[in-house]
């Protein structure tokens, strides 16, 4: 017996990873001449003690649940998905063509739609990369991180030349019609007045991003499908000995990621710009790298990470409002996050077994 | 187009094709040894920051570079503790220095500066344009003189460098013991512990080699190439350097072709906006997009298969 138990790998490591992570950040922050201590409050202030400000870190969380899902599933298999970014583009285009081209009567409808718009876009801009490490053994980080580079420059394009209003100056589409609009959290828990939630981007799409959450610990942990993907990520010889092609599950397994990323592009594009803009993924495709190491690749796991880094972005928008500590501020911490939950694991991991061999042997 | 147009695109060709050159380089070396390098881009990116605001601060462009290197360096030393030490996922560890430079710059940049996250521009303290000898005699021989004058001479030291950094890295890595030692440890690195060396410090040494050449990449950029840093100025070039050593199968001559097609597309992208070819009309977005797209061809493999070092990307871990 050379393990430790399981809720010291769950729980207590990721924690103190974040925790080293944490005092980094406030070396970071006493670094450039503020007090962590007076920035920490400022930030839970500012995303938490307010409904507003929930509702700003409820919106974020939305976008990284999506992204990290897309991450985890994708790790179950074995894959390195570093192109969430690149698909919840894609995903964004979809609904926005979803949108603006089909006469939707209610945004209930049109949400169903624009759901299958944003996961098959989303899904197919992964299918290429998946195609070629799949048949060609072409390594799915670099095709991933180049599928970004690409998405980013189709968008330009399409914007430029094809959705921009005639006359309009900026790279964006026009509004959606009235129909598609998602309602917000204020529509939702204060009927559309009252201070609740006022003027945060929190939308209906935060549910689509719960339900999502538990779809795929359907399948990871529930089906056939999820236990194959698991099998591939665990042992590629073993699976493929018990009958697995890996061919088809990473196929698969990319499609699904590609297409939970591509979900992302309702939350940005149809819940809170209600049109499409460039640019419009901020980021969150890799911040779902983060949030899947953080959470264990468990989707429960996800939700708290998202949540975490829901509040981080909200709370990094309040610093960069109110003190001198700049915005990437909010990187520099995802970075030492990644690093240390991901990367650096082991340096918290052997210590750990090895205080908690030295207690077994004593009890 | 005529012959100077022609040396204009080729001549900008090798000044966009150096930094792509440096870094591939660097990867070379890292994933020759086993140690696969996602973190070019972050490690470039640092250095360039540095070498622009130590440039600006001391007056002088060799204080920058160094100062850039150092800061390449320690990059190194983070994924070399992330990945050799503790045998974490050299990929992840990649993705996570490139986050820090990118967030780490524009902060202290802003710290410092507080110009939007950028450095000061660089009057003086820059890598100007060396004229070889006899670059302005020759100018008007036929052919031959424009083309010294023009593509050969007049590029900054560190363009020359570079290019002189590839017979080196040959050499070193085809011609000394710690270059057989260096590919051995990339292949078969039980065999190369088993001969009594040590394992993590010749991928120490290769990843500090790949942290040197960075720092000359990121200190290009920044203080060759531009007058100053701006944020996120390496703008992927660490992952087409990446693109280009596969394209290259990890060997430094093709190294230097990969590196150059990449900055041939990256010149003809820059000069041209819309190309149009009458039927019609090549978005410049196209153009932008082309070196990702080859990369995307090439590594589906239609040049051939490029079959990496056999350890690269796995940690290794003693036998006891």
């Amino acid at each position: 017996m050379d393990r430790m138990p399981v809720w010291a790998d769950v729980v207590l490591i990721p924690l103190i990873s974040l925790l080293l992570a944490a005092a980094l950040s406030a070396v970071a922050i006493w670094a450039i001449g503020e007090n962590p201590w007076d920035a920490f409050a400022l930030m839970v202030d500012g995303a938490l003690m307010r409904s507003s400000g929930w509702g700003y870190t409820l919106y974020y969380a939305t976008n990284f649940i999506f992204c990290g899902l897309a991450v985890s599933v994708a790790f179950h298999a074995k894959l390195f998905n570093i192109g969430g970014e690149g698909q919840a583009v894609i995903g964004s285009l979809g609904v926005a063509l979803c949108c603006l081209y089909i006469p939707w009567p209610h945004w209930t409808i049109a949400l169903l739609g624009s759901t299958v718009f944003a996961a098959l876009f989303g899904a197919l801009w992964a299918l290429i990369p998946a195609y070629l490490q799949a048949a060609r053994g072409s390594h799915i980080v670099i095709t991933t991180i180049m599928f970004n580079f690409i998405a980013a420059a189709l968008l330009n394009y399409v914007l430029v030349n094809h959705l921009r209003p005639v006359g309009a100056m900026e790279p964006a589409s026009a509004t959606f019609p009235e129909a598609t609009h998602l309602p917000n959290f204020r529509d939702i828990f204060a009927g559309g007045e009252g201070v609740l939630f006022r003027g945060s981007p929190a939308n209906v799409t935060f549910f689509v991003a719960l339900a999502a959450c538990l779809l795929v610990w359907l399948l990871i942990w529930r089906t056939k499908l999820g236990y194959e993907i698991r099998s591939q990520g665990y042992s590629e010889s073993g699976a493929k000995y018990a009958g697995i092609s890996p061919f088809r599950i990473i196929i698969v397994a990319m499609l699904i990621s590609g297409g939970l990323a591509g979900l992302m592009g309702i939350n940005v594009t149809q819940g809170e710009a209600e049109r499409l803009i460039l640019n419009s993924a901020e980021g969150a495709g890799f911040i779902g790298i983060a949030v899947a190491l953080m959470g264990r690749n468990h989707p429960f796991g996800v939700l708290l990470a998202s949540i975490l880094f829901g509040f981080l972005y909200q709370g990094g928008a309040e610093l960069a409002m109110w003190t001198s500590i700049p915005r990437e501020l909010i990187v520099v911490i995802q970075a030492l996050v990644i690093l240390f939950t991901g990367a650096l694991d082991n340096m918290v991991r052997w210590p750990l077994e090895r205080v908690f061999m030295a207690m077994r042997q004593e009890g | 187009m005529d012959l100077m147009t022609i040396l204009q695109i080729l001549d900008s060709t090798v000044r966009l094709g150096t930094p792509l050159l440096l870094m591939c380089l660097a990867g070379l070396f890292s994933e020759r040894a086993g140690v696969v390098d996602i973190g070019l881009e972050g490690k470039a990116l640092a250095a360039a920051f540095f070498s622009a605001a130590f440039a600006y601060y001391s007056g002088s462009v060799w204080v920058g570079m160094l100062v850039g290197i150092v800061a390449a360096i320690c990059f190194s030393l983070i994924h070399g503790v992330a990945s050799i030490t503790f045998r974490g996922n050299q990929l992840i560890s990649g993705v996570a220095l490139n986050f820090l430079a990118s967030g780490l710059t524009v902060l202290v940049a802003q710290t410092w500066f507080a110009q939007g996250g950028r450095t000061p521009t660089l009057e003086n303290a820059r890598f100007s344009g060396i004229p070889l000898p006899g670059a302005e005699a020759l100018r008007d021989v036929p052919v031959l003189g424009p083309i010294y004058a023009e593509l050969i001479s007049g590029h900054s030291i560190l363009v020359y460098v570079a290019f002189l950094l590839v017979p080196l890295s040959w050499w070193v890595l085809y011609r000394t013991r710690f270059g057989l030692r260096l590919r051995a440890v990339g292949e078969n690195p039980a065999a190369v512990d088993t001969a009594g060396i040590s394992v993590v410090r010749l991928r120490f040494a290769a990843i500090l080699i790949a942290g040197v050449l960075c720092g000359l990449a990121g200190s290009y950029l920044a203080t060759g190439l531009q007058a100053g840093f701006t944020r996120e100025m390496t703008a992927g070039r660490g992952y087409i350097a990446l693109a280009a050593l596969i394209f290259a199968k990890w060997r430094p001559w093709y190294c230097l072709s990969a590196t150059m097609l990449f900055g041939l597309l990256q010149a003809v992208a820059l000069r041209y906006q819309n190309i149009d070819l009458g039927a019609f009309v090549i978005p410049v977005q196209f153009m932008n997009a082309l070196p990702y797209i080859l990369t995307i061809v090439i590594l589906a493999g239609f040049v051939g298969a490029a079959i990496p070092p056999r350890a690269s990307g796995d940690p290794y871990v003693k036998e006891r």
